[in-house]
């Protein structure tokens, strides 16, 4: 792998004699860009370098989020920082020879990276640091303006906090979108001796890595963000609940935390006000149901991840019986420019009741995958051709899932409908957490149809009954659709009566929204179901 | 496994059960589970909620959660054998055998199968002779599906041994299956 051993090596500060400058070289530590070989492109700079005698300083940095770039190389120069990707070990000698340490030319280069157009075109808030800073930098995170939320909320009353992020219309960023200020509200008004922040970063929704990036490119405004919640309801305590398919985000957030906890911002006297937070990372173990809350705390509280009834809501009676917050990672790292910029600084972004920016993960069969934050109100046409480029096979695209498993696949007569939360819901779709899956014409829709159904099986906690049975019998039913028999209508027909019970029968989201993949496939590809475009039209009319 | 719970037990009963002599008693053991169960108690026995952390902590260190390694834990945090049992078995990341040298985790959710990522998974288990859940012949490779890695705009993607590959090919498969082995 690695040909660090054969290189002769010189060291970094003998070198830098013989040319006098020290170029400063980003590449990303994001595990998307560990899975192309990022750690073998430093080696390979660093093996280059010494042999020339160049002297470069590397800055493992978060990644910019244009991820088919990756390894994106950026080279500090002093017009701004040059970007070069995707960058492969045994490309490095060439952009050495094409004397990219002082931005020269190479086919591998794309100028300056802020003028790259897919960058150009977001609205970074709450990415607003990432892939810029070092994320383990204290001094970069302040640099860069962070903590100036957190010093703006010790300066106000707990109610006032909540006022502010109340009036910035922030909703839950996980999916529910259920409005933040409103769950903070109920938790600084519900009296207890303990309260606790817990952090949802158990992402496991197909399609999304937004919370990923975010806590491996820029770990300490979640830090911030969950310091702010324990200010605004007088919580002590906060937990922050990672799946363990992502090793390097735990690994991001415990050093954060450890270096924030020695630099006075988490403790017993946070940034000296007197105030005490203090943060745990707990690591999941592979279940997807604890991305929902309640299961989430159970399995918090070391117990099987099955989901509990509600009421009581987690804001009254959440972790180990007390009143919680809990909110997704890219809620509560909204929060810090929320608090720093006001609430209408924030609110002024998007459209309707879907204020502020949302950062939509662009995935699957796309050429220019990625992440953008915009402010709420494009259209998927917009992410998927102006961003993405359309789709990496380079046939026509086809469906595009929006909002991860659970969510409904579009057809491309629904793409032009704005993104935002109370437009989406009226085509019986979610934004979720702004995911979204591309297809091109080469998907069989019943077989996704049939996936979003065994997906629920495998991952269904087995509390109630429509979830546990109905998403085995859904696959069966599906299967039977499939083998196109004389009872064929009779089956179709089944599905439907069975997405129903699971609608409207299920105690959480996952059964209860199994349904939404498995009905907008049937309704909007009838034809992959064997079913002519005229019979879904009378049994579904729009 | 009869003679292993015995062992447990009698660890357990040298002092009052689940107390702090069943815990030192416990950590002198000769029995790698018991031992290791006993380290993770003394850990993270005062957290709250200590059961998951505890469980991590034993299969960071032995690779799974042998059935020995229960009663101690279920003693030290006042539970049922069932009870903890029901919690290993909930969650898929946790093993009650030991896997392979390497643990190869596919992603078979929707990004990755929009890439191909079926063609990944066939090609998978025709390499390793072994479907899902399973250990290669040569007890090299364990294969195990995951859904969703988080690596969704360079679908196909997969884990090994914790390390994250994307944009997979069969090709691309194949040589990063070769240098994982070599480097073991």
């Amino acid at each position: 792998m690695s040909n660090s051993a054969t290189s002769p090596a010189i060291p970094a500060a003998t070198a830098a004699v013989a040319d006098g400058s020290n170029v400063t070289v980003y590449v990303p530590r994001d595990a998307a860009a560990l899975a192309v070989g990022a750690d073998e492109v430093v080696r390979a700079i660093q093996d280059e370098a010494a042999r020339r005698g160049q002297a470069v300083r590397i800055i493992r940095n978060g990644s910019r989020g244009l991820l088919w770039l990756e390894p994106l190389v950026e080279i500090a120069t002093p017009g701004g920082r040059m970007a070069y990707g995707p960058v492969q070990a045994e490309d490095v000698g060439a952009l050495f020879d094409a004397d990219w340490l002082h931005g020269g030319t190479h086919a591998l280069g794309h100028g300056l990276t802020e003028e790259i157009p897919y960058l150009k075109q977001q609205e970074r808030l709450t990415f607003a640091r990432v892939g810029i800073t070092d994320p383990l930098d204290l001094d970069d995170y302040q640099a860069h303006g962070g903590l100036a939320g957190l010093r703006r909320a010790l300066a106000m009353t707990p109610a006032q906090v909540v006022e502010e992020v109340q009036n910035s219309g922030l909703r839950g960023r996980g999916g529910a979108a259920f409005p933040t200020g409103i769950k903070w509200k109920t938790v600084l008004t519900t009296p207890a001796e303990q309260k606790y922040i817990v952090c949802n970063a158990d992402e496991g929704d197909s399609g999304t890595f937004a919370d990923r990036m975010l806590m491996e490119g820029d770990p300490y405004v979640l830090i911030e963000g969950m310091a702010i919640a324990g200010v605004a309801v007088d919580a002590t305590m906060g937990y922050i609940y990672v799946r363990s398919e992502y090793p390097h985000a735990i690994a991001a957030l415990e050093d954060a935390i450890a270096r924030a906890r020695a630099a006075g911002w988490l403790g017993n006297d946070i940034l000296g006000s007197g105030k005490r937070f203090d943060l745990e990372v707990r690591k999941g173990a592979g279940a997807y149901i604890c991305g929902e809350e309640t299961s989430l705390l159970e399995s918090l509280e070391g117990k099987r991840g099955v989901v509990r009834a509600k009421p009581p809501l987690p804001a009254i009676s959440g972790l180990f019986g007390k009143p919680t917050v809990i909110n997704n990672v890219i809620s509560l790292a909204s929060v810090p420019i929320i608090l720093a910029r006001g609430a209408a600084y924030y609110r002024d972004f998007g459209v309707g009741r879907s204020q502020g920016t949302l950062p939509f993960q662009l995935a699957g069969n796309l050429k220019h995958g990625g992440l953008v934050e915009k402010a709420f109100g494009l259209t998927l046409r917009e992410l998927l051709y102006d961003f993405g480029g359309g789709s990496a096979s380079g046939r026509p695209l086809r469906a595009v899932q929006v909002g991860g498993p659970l969510g409904a696949y579009l057809p491309e007569s629904q793409w032009d409908v704005p993104l935002d939360y109370e437009a989406y819901v009226k085509i019986s779709a979610m934004i979720g957490h702004g995911g979204l899956v591309a297809f091109d014409d080469t998907v069989d829709m019943q077989w996704m149809a049939r996936y979003a159904m065994e997906f629920c099986a495998i991952e269904s906690c087995g509390k109630c009954t429509p979830c546990r049975i109905g998403s085995t019998r859904g696959m069966e039913t599906i299967d039977r659709i499939a083998a196109r028999g004389a009872d064929h209508e009779q089956q179709v027909h089944l599905l439907r009566d069975l997405c129903d019970t699971m609608l409207g029968g299920s105690l959480c989201a996952l059964g209860g929204m199994a349904p939404y993949p498995v009905l907008s496939a049937l309704n909007h590809f009838p034809q992959d179901f064997g079913v002519s475009t005229a019979n879904a039209d009378a049994a579904h009319p729009a | 496994m009869r003679e292993g719970q015995a062992r447990a037990d009698l660890a357990s009963n040298a002092g009052a059960r689940g107390g702090d002599l069943a815990l030192q008693a416990a950590a002198q053991s000769e029995h790698p589970a018991i031992a290791a169960a006993a380290r993770a108690i003394a850990a993270h026995k005062d957290v709250p909620g200590a059961l998951m952390p505890i469980l991590h902590a034993v299969q960071h260190d032995l690779g799974c959660i042998p059935a020995e390694a229960v009663q101690p834990i279920a003693e030290a945090l006042n539970l049922s054998r069932a009870e903890v049992h029901g919690v290993i078995t909930f969650y898929p990341h946790f093993r009650q055998t030991p896997p392979g040298r390497h643990v190869v985790e596919i992603c078979r959710a929707e990004s990755c199968q929009a890439m191909g990522g079926e063609r990944i998974a066939a090609h998978a288990r025709k390499k390793l002779g072994c479907d899902f859940h399973a250990t290669s012949a040569d007890g090299a490779f364990t294969l195990e599906p995951v859904y969703c890695l988080g690596l969704c705009a360079q679908s196909p993607a997969m884990l090994i041994d914790g390390v994250p590959y994307a944009r997979l090919t069969p090709k691309r498969f194949d040589t990063i299956l070769g240098y994982v082995k070599e480097d073991a």
